[in-house]
């Protein structure tokens, strides 16, 4: 038998650095993507707040964004999905009061990315 | 009262204790729910995960979407860890060696919960430990593809009961956890959803603070095995409060207070529709299933209104 060890000389276990997921970016999974209108947008925070993959950035802002009507929106304010790591659940455009977010096939928008801009 | 807004900015902020990168379902809510539940302490959190879908998905090595101290337990024994933690947390203070004040979180699955670390949870909760036991309720062993667990409801289809010519699926009532909590005479414990992020938020709230230990019990509609479009996970929540399916409320110091009491009582059938689990109470000749189902809702919602009227002590 081996010689006896107190418990403070035991190896840790396998120890991570904190937060490590955000190198692995789930954005792949995606088979359709959430197409924000910023100017239908009234920033309720709703998607924020529902958003399972923490994909949806939210900010403080003084100065305010504009939003559906042309209103300024100021205090939280959305920003552009992050593609990185939506997995395109469509939660989001579901939950939308106003309508903002509409879920398109990731086909389409690569197409609409690869078309130069003035051609048919 | 935080509103929806800062509740938003502080799960998307780079300060969040969990972080995007994790490998849940496309439109699962656990991701809302434990990020809410972040959101309500203000405090450094301490994190003891039964295995489970959160589990499992959160920490494939070398990926961690953890950004707080966060230990992988058993099934059996979260919240006896979650007792021990505590237990080494008083000592540090005591010897001087921590002076930091800290929330400790225990989470689990219904699986990790009603069944399997039970023992452990309802030992802990006994011995008054400070914690907060929080339970994603997926009504069965999800993660592993669909088996009943104590948390299924009557009626559901699953692997290890599936419906057939003689079968309904499962033939019994799920057990109520909150009240089985509460019969610890423990301060605090709610009954909560996936879609109502403000009611999640107080409630966690109020088991962070609460003077001894917290139980949290929320229902996580699961779009894998319930089978449904990933983006309707927030409306079959929505759905399953306003079918009294799963009554929103809170055991405080023994008093039943009932938070949501939809006006207008939805038949059962409006959150069964659409979910695979449920499928064969439609066929014919299963129609005994739904009516069966529906009364035991009413008598359920029936006594919990009565409890919450009488003012007794739980």
């Amino acid at each position: 038998m081996s010689e006896k060890k107190s418990w403070e000389d035991l190896e840790l276990a396998i120890e991570l650095p904190p937060a490590t997921s955000l190198g692995y970016k789930t954005g792949g999974w995606r088979i359709v993507r959430p197409v924000w209108n910023a100017a239908e947008c009234i920033h309720c925070m709703i998607c924020v707040a529902y958003c399972p993959d923490m994909a949806i950035p939210a900010e403080k802002s003084e100065e305010g964004t504009v939003g559906k009507g042309g209103r300024v929106f100021k205090g939280a304010v959305r920003r552009e999905t992050n593609f990185d790591y939506c997995k395109g659940c469509g939660i989001c455009a579901h939950e939308c009061p106003t309508k903002c977010l509409s879920m398109i096939r990731e086909e389409e928008a690569e197409q609409a990315a690869c078309k130069v801009p003035g051609e048919v | 009262m935080a509103t929806l807004q800062e509740i938003a900015l502080k799960t998307a902020g780079v300060e969040a204790r969990i972080v995007s990168g994790h490998r849940m379902c496309a439109g699962c809510g656990i991701g809302t729910i434990i990020k809410t539940v972040f959101a309500a302490s203000d405090r450094p959190v301490i994190v003891l995960n039964a295995t489970g879908c959160l589990e499992v998905t959160t920490a494939v090595y070398p990926y961690t979407a953890w950004n707080t101290p966060w230990m992988h337990l058993t099934f059996e024994n979260a919240a006896a860890v979650a007792a021990g933690v505590e237990s080494a947390y008083k000592a540090l203070k005591r010897r001087g060696r921590m002076s930091e004040e800290v929330n400790i979180l225990a989470v689990g699955g219904d699986g990790g919960t009603y069944d399997i670390g039970f023992q452990a949870l309802s030992g802990a909760l006994e011995r008054r430990h400070k914690f907060m036991y929080l339970v994603y309720d997926n009504e069965g062993y999800m993660n592993t593809g669909n088996q009943r667990s104590g948390a299924t409801p009557f009626g559901a289809s699953t692997t290890t009961v599936p419906a057939g010519t003689v079968s309904i699926g499962k033939p019994q009532w799920r057990k109520n956890l909150v009240e089985i909590a509460a019969a610890h005479r423990i301060p605090y414990v709610g009954q909560s959803v996936a879609h109502n992020t403000l009611d999640i938020y107080k409630k966690a709230q109020k088991g962070f603070n609460a003077d001894g230990p917290a139980v949290l019990a929320v229902l996580q509609p699961c779009t894998t095995n319930w089978s449904y479009e990933a983006a309707l996970t927030m409306k079959y929540s929505r759905l399953a409060v306003e079918t009294n399916f799963w009554p929103v409320y809170e055991v405080e110091n023994g008093f039943v207070h009932i938070n949501v009491k939809p006006a207008d009582r939805k038949p059962i059938e409006e959150f069964l529709k659409g979910q695979t689990r449920f499928k064969h109470l439609f066929r014919p000749g299963n129609e005994h299933v739904i009516v069966e189902m529906q009364k035991l809702i009413d008598e359920e919602w029936a006594r919990l209104v009565k409890l919450e009227e009488s003012g007794v002590q739980l």
